[in-house]
């Protein structure tokens, strides 16, 4: 049985289709991750599949579970990190831990000890009956995370886990989430715009844009899918350079001003190849340059556009836009 | 229940820790208790209340009291609302009902001890304690009180998207659900217009309740109050958790 399965998922506001009929399969004990710039729809996505949205048509499973007809079965089933905080400040750490899992019926001794089994785990242990007001961003997160953990959900909802943290916190987390995923056989569902986080964390990635798919993969597929490596050269002559290289595993030469780039599938390989011809050819190479694509070439691959773009044009707005409206 | 008492459980918690909170809304009653009960104590007479005009108004300050702690303890889901707290309780497989309930439980304790608070100062300027029986019954009106107007929050944080309606809905509903009910003036003595508007205010009886638990008289006999105080509080929590349940976030 798939963890979450996704079909023709829509859903719109006032005439504004923010998910526009998505579908998916995530399987059990996978991490899946949800990329795109801000506004793409992944938190609406996220929002319908924790029942916290009714989507305006389609239909999608979590756990086995429809996510409108079995509202509270799909509730039980999984644990969500909100993109914005959603604890209690003016409670310790440990007591917004106790209310959760009151809420979720956790009997008193079993709930006591993994209370303190989480903390541990997330390393606030030491500091549970401080307020939570006296927390960092990276401690609170790490608390949220093991609240949303506490009672034992098969998936687990991660939107944009590590925002605003720097990049230290950062990768702490991200270990801690791989290695959540490897040992509890918990599914995982992230979203992000942080490319080099779902390029390091996901097993497969959806990249969203504008409320479609665009893309969907394993981060390597979705890679390769572009046509290989990026090497770029610079020479005081790149036009000859574009003339020389004709071969079949040669995938798109780009050319321009003073340098070209070139895609090709194993670059490491033909790379010796091709200076030695450039070379004998007389031409020269100032400098060479060999580049793993990353999803960033992907997205661009795809849209036309980098994220970068996207986020500056959107996020600075957007993020007024959000702020005052929850003021 | 059980979830009705862990929301219940994190109100009042709220409410012991906030010191600031306890302290700060002591403040407008203590101040209307001392300056109306000294300042007009000598030139009010009350037909049939021979205690003078400070035993008259102290069940009203009371009633005061729970009312504005209690319209403040439900409109503070807007907080609960804008901190994201709220998700975190709307995510988790409880029903919005028991959720309501018990945020509407939690709110109408907090402003009984707020009143029991104001009681135990007017003990001190000279509120003569009744009897244990007298004692209960306010209590029990505070209650009522304390739920109606709690739920009323509720119903009306779950309209509103931020705070700034607070005010509006402070100085042209609760003031004047405070000023018309008889808590400052008895009700016989009112021109024939107003009576009515009187009469219409919930709190009202709230008040005549509690007057009736503290000194032992009271204008409206005290189970026309208790069925009215009582009817309201229900109402008031059926439209509550109706609206409630269509919060959005």
């Amino acid at each position: 049985m798939p963890a979450i399965h996704a079909n023709n998922l829509t859903k719109s506001f006032d005439g504004f289709v923010a998910v526009d009929g998505i579908s998916f399969t995530i399987e059990s004990g996978e991490i899946f991750g949800l990329l795109g710039p801000n506004g793409a729809g992944k938190t609406t996505t996220i929002s319908m599949l924790s029942t916290m949205l009714k989507p305006t048509s389609g239909t999608a499973t979590v756990n086995g579970h429809d996510i409108v007809t079995k509202e509270d079965d799909v509730r039980k089933s999984i644990g969500i990190v909100f993109q914005d905080q959603s604890l209690d400040e003016e409670l310790t750490a440990y007591e917004n831990m106790d209310f959760h899992g009151r809420l979720y019926r956790i009997a008193g001794e079993v709930r006591r000890q993994r209370i303190s089994e989480l903390l541990t785990l997330v390393g606030l242990d030491d500091r549970k009956d401080d307020l939570v007001k006296t927390y960092s961003g990276g401690m609170r997160r790490r608390l949220e995370i093991a609240r949303g953990l506490l009672h034992e959900p098969k998936v687990l909802f991660l939107d944009e886990p590590t925002l605003g943290l720097d990049p230290q916190t950062r990768n702490h987390l991200w270990d801690y989430i791989a290695r959540l995923n490897d040992e509890k056989g918990i599914t995982i569902i992230l979203t992000t715009h942080y490319m080099e986080e779902a390029d390091r964390l996901c097993d497969r990635v959806a990249i969203i844009d504008r409320g479609t798919i665009i893309a969907l993969g394993t981060t390597e597929n979705l890679k390769a899918s572009i046509g290989g490596d990026v090497v770029t050269i610079a020479s005081p002559d790149p036009g000859a350079i574009a003339g020389l290289l004709t071969a079949p595993w040669v995938s798109g030469i780009e050319r321009h001003d003073g340098s070209v780039t070139i895609r090709m599938q194993d670059a490491d390989r033909h790379i010796p190849g091709i200076v030695t011809d450039l070379h004998r050819s007389g031409i020269g190479i100032t400098s060479l340059s060999v580049r793993k694509p990353t999803l960033e070439d992907v997205f661009l691959h795809y849209t036309g556009r980098t994220i970068r773009d996207e986020e500056a044009s959107g996020k600075e707005a957007m993020r007024m836009f959000h702020r005052a409206g929850r003021r | 229940m059980d979830i009705v008492y862990t929301i219940w459980l994190r109100n009042v918690k709220r409410y012991l820790r906030s010191k600031s909170r306890i302290v700060g809304s002591l403040g407008m009653p203590l101040f209307f208790m001392l300056v109306l009960g000294f300042g007009l104590n000598s030139v009010v007479r009350i037909p049939g209340m021979e205690d003078g005009y400070m035993n008259f108004i102290i069940p009203g300050i009371v009633a005061m009291s729970v009312l504005f702690t209690s319209v403040f303890s439900g409109i503070q889901i807007i907080w609960d609302k804008q901190f994201g707290f709220l998700k975190e309780t709307l995510v988790a497989p409880v029903s919005r009902l028991e959720i309501m309930i018990g945020q509407t439980l939690g709110g109408a304790t907090t402003a009984v001890i707020q009143g029991l608070i104001l009681m135990v100062f007017a003990l001190f300027i000279g509120l003569e304690p009744a009897g244990i029986a007298g004692f209960l019954i306010a209590v029990g009106f505070m209650a009522l009180i304390g739920v109606t107007f709690t739920a009323f929050g509720i119903a009306i944080a779950s309209r509103m998207e931020d705070m700034h309606g607070f005010q509006l809905i402070m100085n042209f509903v609760i003031f004047p659900i405070f000023g018309l009910s008889g808590a400052l003036f008895p009700i016989d003595s009112l021109p024939a217009w107003l009576r009515p508007l009187t009469l219409a205010d919930p709190l009202t009886y709230g008040v005549e309740g509690i007057r009736y638990g503290l000194s032992g008289t009271a204008q409206i006999h005290p189970l026309v109050s208790l069925a009215v105080m009582a009817g309201c509080a229900v109402l008031m929590t059926v439209v509550g958790a109706y609206l409630f349940r269509k919060i959005s976030i």
